[in-house]
């Protein structure tokens, strides 16, 4: 660290605070049991439905705490955290769980897309994982960002992925471990295949022409984005995008639903149904177009489309309102 | 940006500005192990819309209670347990924001988020950050514009806008 700049009292001033507040790693647990004290601890009778019995189309994308919990050491499996934000894995993460950071990690860093197929190969190495790998991802915030990694990872064809039921909510929430030790793993050689943005990506002109089609499309925004009322913060005028509303024809089922509140886990297929199917008015065999602002909340939608309901052609338009809210000459419903 | 802002919160900022990133995560979740929650005498759950923070994810709430001096005491609840950088907002805020005078605690820019949390940071996070900030110097402008405060004494006002 330099201390060029600010007086070196200042500075050790500061250290010695954080040192004094923070203390060395198993401080953790002190950290952890403060959290708690916030969170809802389960009990055996708190237990969701076995996934299994929720009637999901692809119930093996789905692991729960106790299957991962078996597999914390196996070289087979790689644990994936990717959070929304960043001090998050930082301050503790599932023993033996590396970090994707959907800023540092997926996007390109100079144009607005994901890696290219060298970037994703050299993060797959980095991670320690080969094609063979069993990716299981978690995350914050009921898997939003989890969603969005699994997602990228599919778009390189890096199909053998799984998402931990409940997240990082439902770990904690069953007091499990959490460690700030940051492993590191063997580099690999992984040879990906060229990204695949047909199958489960939808770019703009895709969705001018699923929208001139009149096939249905989900806004998995808030009410507020939905309908145009709200889009930037007071004093912060036109944040990502220069017209509110939504694309014609799309239904608003904020993504959100799909989870439990309390405990973080997916809900059945029954009670998914019935709100995208039964509220939302899609059926299955629909070809399906998703968004958000800027494609993260709706890969979670993605994943409960795809995955959970069966729906085999479901795309994630990630360009999302931040693209179709500036975009001139596109239609906007309000 | 600095001369006008707080001592203490400029002197922060300076500090970070200095750190690698691994470094200023490891200080931000320092910051954040000392939140602690609105205590109960201010505000319990369930809290009253009025002091959500609009836009914030990890469903932050916050409270302005007035000194005697007329400067404010800032106080937050963070429901979200995994809102890691919610809680380190709420610890700058109330430390370096309270006892200050209106008039600094007014000018605070909300993108100084960007100056504590990096540039990294996800629109939908900067703007939940960006609301705490919001709320905060709402509340001091709206407190040297008026003479609510003097009438409210020991009461809290909602730090909304």
């Amino acid at each position: 660290m330099q201390v060029d700049g600010i007086s070196l009292t200042s500075a050790i001033d500061w250290l010695q605070y954080s040192l004094d507040v923070r203390g060395p790693r198993d401080m953790i647990a002190t950290h952890d049991e403060r959290l708690r004290g916030r969170l809802h601890l389960m009990s055996e009778t708190d237990r969701p439905t076995a996934i299994e019995d929720r009637g999901y189309s692809h119930p093996e994308a789905l692991v729960s705490t106790d299957w991962l919990a078996e597999r914390l050491d196996d070289p087979s499996v790689r644990i994936v955290e990717s959070n929304e934000d960043p001090l998050v894995y930082p301050s503790g993460h599932l023993p033996g769980a590396v970090e994707v950071d959907w800023s540092r990690d997926l996007n390109d860093q100079i144009r607005r897309d994901y890696l290219q197929r060298d970037g994703f190969e050299k993060l797959a190495s980095r991670l320690g994982i080969t094609p063979e790998t069993t990716v299981v991802f978690y995350g914050d915030r009921h898997n939003w960002w989890a969603c969005y990694a699994y997602w990228v990872f599919h778009l390189f064809g890096h199909t053998n992925a799984r998402l931990l039921d409940g997240g990082r909510l439902r770990w904690q929430q069953e007091g499990r471990p959490l460690t700030r030790d940051v492993p590191a793993y063997e580099p690999t050689a992984y040879e990906a295949p060229d990204r695949d943005d047909r199958t489960v990506r939808a770019l703009r002109d895709d969705v001018l022409r699923h929208v001139d089609a009149g096939l249905p499309l989900v806004d998995v925004r808030s009410p507020e984005e939905f309908s145009g009322e709200r889009l930037h913060l007071p004093d912060y005028p036109n944040e990502g995008a220069l017209r509110g509303g939504h694309i014609p024809g799309a239904a608003n089922i904020p993504w959100a639903r799909a989870a439990d509140a309390e405990t973080g886990c997916f809900k059945s297929a029954d009670e998914l149904r019935a709100i995208y199917e039964d509220e939302g008015g899609l059926a299955l065999g629909d070809d399906v177009v998703v968004y958000c602002r800027i494609g993260e909340r709706s890969s979670h939608t993605w994943f409960v489309l795809s995955r959970l309901l069966g729906y085999d052609s479901v795309r994630n338009y990630d360009g999302s309102w931040t693209e179709w809210g500036n975009l001139v000459g596109v239609p906007i419903e309000k | 940006m600095s001369a006008e802002l707080p001592a203490g919160l400029a002197e922060l900022l300076e500090l970070l500005s200095m750190l690698e990133r691994s470094e200023r995560i490891d200080t931000l979740i320092s910051i954040a192990e000392r939140f602690r929650d609105v205590p109960p005498e201010i505000a319990e759950r369930p809290f009253s819309d009025e002091h959500k923070v609009p836009a914030c994810e990890s469903e932050a709430y916050a409270w302005a209670r007035p000194r005697t001096d007329g400067t404010l005491d800032f106080v937050f609840a963070v429901e979200n347990p995994q809102g890691i950088s919610a809680q380190a907002m709420a610890v700058i805020l109330s430390e370096h924001l309270s006892g200050e005078t209106l008039e600094r605690v007014a000018a605070v820019p909300g993108d100084v988020v960007y100056d504590i949390f990096g540039r990294e940071l996800s629109m939908g996070k900067s703007m939940g950050l960006m609301g705490m900030v919001s709320m905060v110097t709402a509340s001091a402008k709206r407190a040297l514009g008026g003479p609510m405060l003097a009438a409210a004494g020991a009461s809290t006002l909602p730090a909304n806008s």
